[in-house]
């Protein structure tokens, strides 16, 4: 049976987006699947060493929200210094309680299970980002290099 | 239930964790092995089945009991 191949972009740099591509490449390279994930724009936050990845309600009305807070809090008391990080460490709470992994967790799974990872060459240029700050796996190229794999997978996806 | 080689509790933990784990331990077994798996996460049941299609290790086994779900997986 030939490996299944599974090419992934990460474009969004939140809590939990970060959980979708790398979710997606740990269970795929368990299954066996040959898998690389292109990180580009703000999913290069999900490269960094330490990682500083918040969640926010502003903007995403389909967000539960606890305690119904959506009740009390109109959008506009979303914006309040504070709330963000609140939210942030809620929702990690709330992901331990239900034994969701870390996003930690999960990337050195990739890691172990040799998923490669790319960091969009002209993102990191064009953000002036210290690659000495990404984790020591990452690869550096462009958009040719990701069509490369891409072109022979078998899924492709945008996330 | 069968006897087994090796067991893991991924008890609590939730989607992709249980598969993960187990595809850790099988990579430490034998060749025909028997590996038990114990889990709580529902959508478990669905993500053995289809672990076991698409690797090649055989599921012998698949059922619940006292809220629990229960896997045997041969390694092929």
């Amino acid at each position: 049976m030939e490996q299944i191949k599974l090419a992934i972009i990460a474009t969004k740099g939140s809590l939990d987006w970060a959980y979708p591509p790398f979710i997606l490449a740990s269970t795929a390279a368990a299954l066996g699947y040959e898998t690389q994930i292109f990180f580009t724009f703000y999913g290069l936050q999900l490269l960094k060493k330490k990682l500083a990845l918040e969640v926010t309600p502003l903007g995403n009305p389909g967000m539960p929200m606890p305690m119904g807070m959506d009740k009390w809090f109109p959008v506009l008391g979303m914006t309040l210094p504070g709330m963000q990080g609140m939210m942030t460490s809620m929702m990690k709470k709330k992901m331990q309680s239900k034994g969701v992994a870390s996003v930690e967790e999960l990337r050195e799974l990739c890691q172990e299970a040799e998923v490669k990872l790319i960091a969009c060459q002209m993102t990191v240029d064009l953000f002036d980002m210290e690659t000495s700050e990404f984790i020591d796996d990452v690869e550096y190229a462009g958009a040719a290099a990701f069509f490369e794999f891409a072109g022979e997978s078998d899924i492709c996806l945008y996330i | 239930m069968a006897d087994f080689d090796q067991e893991l509790d991924a008890s609590g933990l939730n989607c992709p964790l249980p598969i993960l784990r187990a595809k850790k331990t099988l990579n430490a077994m034998a060749s025909g092995q028997i590996l038990h798996i114990v889990a709580t996460d529902p959508g478990s049941v669905k993500d053995f089945d289809a672990f076991a299609k698409q690797t090649g290790n055989e599921l012998m086994e698949s059922k619940e009991d006292g809220g629990k779900f229960h896997f045997l997986i041969k390694k092929s």
